[in-house]
């Protein structure tokens, strides 16, 4: 049986999963930083 | 601890903190990913499915870790009343699921070229995937709270949860002693490996990426929920004066 395919499964549910998480986390954060920024300025 | 128990001075750590980790996780991750799959030599058992070993194992010690980091902010939350411990909780669940999944899904994935199953009801993979309804189950708890008002914490039920929940913890890690189980026996221990070193080393290095990443993600959440928390103030501090100002007769 060829393993390749496993383990190229394996590494790119790994993969896409961590930095789906990575890029969805950054995205949240940073238009919850610019309301509060926004917020501060309009203070 | 006490020391990070000001949002500002946390945020004046996380912020620097947060693209070294990332950035620095992606390179080591990549190196120990690159070794892992093209320096390593295959296991004279399982083959060349011996290499999903450098996803798997950081991605079962993050998501238990996650959950034990969980239970600490729990006990923080509760005995020390500490500001920002029901945040990081809250903040530590979702990626801790996520590592729990893939711990699971890289685990089927290997499961298939060597035990010729892709699941088994054994107590390591049941136990797993209880770790992974009790994520589930925390952060749905969290958001209920979250969405009730607890000032981007969580409610006192939920780090209860997050206690008995722990309870798994130890069940995961002895699963494989306590039950006959397709899954191998615990192969790294406080007293050594029984791993040969020419396919373990680079194992450190994945672990050392993924740990990077994870904290990398929990800073992002962390900075997210605050930001989040002081505009939900801002926004009822000034509904707040309007009503007063409404009430005062011109």
């Amino acid at each position: 049986m060829n393993h390749w395919p496993f383990i190229i499964a394996a590494y790119g549910v790994t993969i896409a999963g961590v930095l789906g998480l990575s890029v969805v986390s950054w995205r949240a954060m940073r238009s919850a930083e610019a309301r509060a920024d926004a917020m501060k300025r309009d203070r | 601890m006490h020391i990070f128990a000001n949002p500002a001075r946390f945020l004046s750590i996380a912020r620097p903190a947060t693209p070294w980790l990332f950035w620095t996780g992606l390179v080591v991750l990549l190196a120990g990913c690159a070794c892992g799959l093209f320096l390593t030599p295959a296991d004279y058992l399982q083959g060349d499915s011996v290499r999903i070993l450098y996803v798997h194992v950081p991605a079962a010690w993050l998501g238990m870790g996650g959950w034990s980091g969980i239970a600490i902010a729990a006990i923080m939350q509760m005995v020390w009343r500490h500001p920002l411990a029901a945040i990081a909780g809250r903040a530590i669940a979702v990626p801790g699921a996520l590592f729990t999944a893939i711990c699971l899904a890289s685990g089927s994935i290997w499961g298939r070229p060597t035990w010729g199953t892709w699941w088994e009801w054994d107590g390591r993979m049941t136990s797993m995937l209880v770790l992974l309804f009790l994520y589930i189950g925390y952060i749905a708890l969290a958001r209920a709270s979250a969405a009730s008002g607890q000032s981007g914490g969580v409610s006192r039920v939920t780090a209860i949860f997050a206690l008995v929940g722990a309870v798994n913890l130890p069940i995961i890690n002895r699963s494989v002693v306590w039950w006959n189980s397709l899954h191998q026996g615990p192969s790294i221990t406080m007293r050594g490996s029984t791993i040969d070193m020419a396919i373990l080393w680079p194992l450190g290095l994945t672990l050392l990426g993924f740990t990077f990443w994870f904290a990398a993600i929990v800073l992002m959440r962390m900075r997210a929920i605050l930001a989040e928390t002081k505009v939900e103030a801002r926004m009822q501090r000034m509904a707040r004066d309007a009503a007063v100002g409404e009430r005062v007769p011109a």
